[in-house]
């Protein structure tokens, strides 16, 4: 299932620390989402408000609308356990964890909540959520080893293996190619590249040849001045950013002219 | 550091010189004295525990080797035998008691509780720490012992039919579970102090990992904080069992002793342990009595000796799966 995300005059805040102000923007569903702009201009910042990640920070806190398929995911009755469950995320540095083993790891999310799975399930899950992250033939014969062991390409792969592993709606990537050597990131690019068929994807990248060869639509971010809140800036088909920009900072960021 | 050179003047310089500037500098005092000083640390640890390892066999070998019948305190190994268990009972009660709650206060501290009142806390905890043993004896004697007394009754009464809780009942409720619960409290600041630090190595990257697969703060201690903590709680659970084990002062006054193995935790007839037993002896002993209370000290030393071995055996068997790689 692949949902999309609206995200209404959304502001978001470290304790008095005013972070990002009034983003507005759709997600598509069945698409994938570049999030560019320089360091500090919050981008990260607004993957995280999307699964309630955010929050985890001591004093962090949201205002605004995040409608995931027309559901408010900061309404008061919401469960952010839940919400993490259904939107998935993969992070800037490989983090599987390094006390389980690689079948371990990607039942990680399954079992949590107590859910009961019986071994001939969990074997056809982990084969199918490793296959889906393009890393089955690869550990195949060592389930039982330690995550940890895996060279950093093959430890994001688990990752995202372990986070398709609990069948989520969308899947954030918070610079998911940062730590890795120009082939390991080709492996994950293609991998985006089918993943999009069935879930949402938005990624986080500081690399723009890889927002214009990964993703349907772009959204740049900005601070309008040092201290000032980040801003969404513009938001459309990457094919427009990238050759067409409405906005004079957007073209700057682009073409590299930027201070 | 070598001379300063600029790049131009480098390469126009002989071979002897540039070797020269490339040579093993032996004027870096700084690193020689910090070598010397952490070696010296490391050879001082090992001197002092030979020295306490031959006084120890050294006079114990009297003892052992004696004909049991000059033996004050009769055949060694039939003496001994009472305190080992004793010691070895009074700790692993202890342990029990303590190492729930240490674990459960130092989680609480790293991950529940707000920051200031985490703070606050710690300090409690090390000032538990620094009290003397011999207050916490006082407490065990004049506090401790006869509030737990009622507790002592009802256990006896409704589950009396336990072998653990059997009857009579001590009159002083100085018995051997008193002693273990003043032995808890001494050692839980220790255990709790290392817990807390431990939990607070746990990398942020897989306690977040956790969190956004969906997990409750729980289940991200269960998956992340617990697991990668676990050489650490064990390492801080060996230094309280250390204590626990080889804890004199405090045993001596909450323990009214005898010298029987049983695991009857409630009556006045109590297995004492070896370091009690030896601060209790040693004023009256005197020739071969010495030797062999000297002796008994030489089993508990080998008795921490196999508990920590045991310990790093542990560690190790699962050294892949640490996170240390």
């Amino acid at each position: 299932m692949s949902k999309r995300i609206e995200l209404q005059d959304v502001d978001i805040y470290y304790g008095k620390f005013h972070a990002v102000r009034q983003v507005n923007m759709t997600i598509q569903p069945r698409a994938v989402t570049a999030f560019i702009g320089s360091s500090g201009c919050g981008k990260s910042t607004v993957l995280r408000s999307l699964n309630r990640m955010h929050e985890v920070i001591e004093g962090a806190y949201v205002t605004g609308q995040v409608l995931l398929d027309g559901v408010d995911l900061y309404a008061r009755d919401v469960d952010p356990v839940r919400v993490r469950r259904q939107v998935g995320m993969v992070f800037q540095r490989p983090n599987p964890f390094p006390t389980m083993s690689i079948r371990d790891n990607v039942l990680a999310g399954v079992r949590l909540n107590n859910a009961r799975v019986s071994r001939k399930e969990s074997d056809e899950l982990v084969e199918k959520s490793l296959r889906g992250a393009n890393l089955w033939n690869e550990v195949k014969d060592r389930l039982d080893r330690p995550g940890s062991g895996l060279s950093g390409g093959q430890q994001q792969r688990l990752c995202i293996a372990r986070a398709i592993a609990v069948s989520p709606d969308v899947i954030l990537m918070d610079e998911p190619c940062s730590a890795l050597d120009p082939i390991s990131t080709l492996a994950i690019e293609e991998l985006i590249h089918e993943l999009k068929e069935e879930y949402t994807v938005v990624i986080v990248t500081h690399n723009m040849q890889q927002a214009a060869r990964v993703s349907d639509q772009t959204a740049f971010f900005n601070l309008k001045a040092q201290g000032q809140p980040g801003e969404l800036i513009e938001f459309g088909d990457t094919e427009k950013i990238f050759h067409n920009p409405e906005e004079k900072a957007t073209e700057d960021y682009i073409t590299g002219r930027f201070g | 550091m070598s001379t300063s050179t600029s790049p131009a003047e480098a390469t126009s310089t002989p071979p002897e010189d540039s070797r020269h500037a490339l040579k093993h500098s032996s004027k870096r005092f700084g690193d020689t004295l910090f070598k010397a000083l952490s070696t010296g640390s490391g050879i001082t640890i090992l001197v002092i525990l030979a020295a306490v390892a031959v006084f120890l066999v050294g006079l114990s070998v009297p003892a052992l080797l004696a004909d049991p019948e000059d033996l004050p305190y009769g055949e060694f190994w039939a003496y001994v035998l009472p305190f080992a268990f004793g010691t070895v009972w009074a700790a692993a009660l202890a342990m029990l008691f303590a190492v729930p709650v240490s674990i459960g206060i130092a989680l609480f501290l790293t991950h529940y509780a707000p920051r200031r009142v985490a703070t606050t806390f710690g300090y409690i905890i090390d000032l538990l720490a620094a009290v003397p043993s011999v207050v916490f004896g006082l407490w065990g004697i004049n506090t401790l012992a006869p509030l737990v007394r009622p507790l002592f009754i009802w256990l006896e009464a409704n589950l009396g039919w336990i072998p653990l809780f059997a009857g009579p009942v001590s009159g002083t409720g100085r018995t051997v579970l008193t002693a273990a619960l003043v032995l808890a409290v001494m050692v839980l600041p220790i255990i709790t102090a290392l817990c807390r630090e431990v939990f607070l190595q746990t990398p942020r990257l897989h306690e977040e990992a956790s969190l956004a697969l969906g997990a409750t703060r729980w289940e991200m201690i269960r998956q992340a904080v617990l697991p990668f903590g676990t050489p650490g709680i064990i390492s801080a659970c060996m230094l309280g069992l250390g204590r626990a084990l080889g804890e004199t002062m405090a045993v001596a006054m909450v323990l009214s002793p005898g010298e029987t193995i049983h695991f009857k935790l409630l009556t006045s007839d109590n297995p004492n342990t070896i370091a009690s037993n030896i601060a209790l002896a040693f004023p009256e002993a005197y020739g071969l009595g010495v030797n062999q209370l000297i002796a008994t000290g030489l089993v508990l030393f080998v008795i921490t000796l196999v508990v920590n071995m045991g310990a790093r055996w542990v560690i190790s068997r699962r050294r892949e799966f640490s996170g240390a790689n």
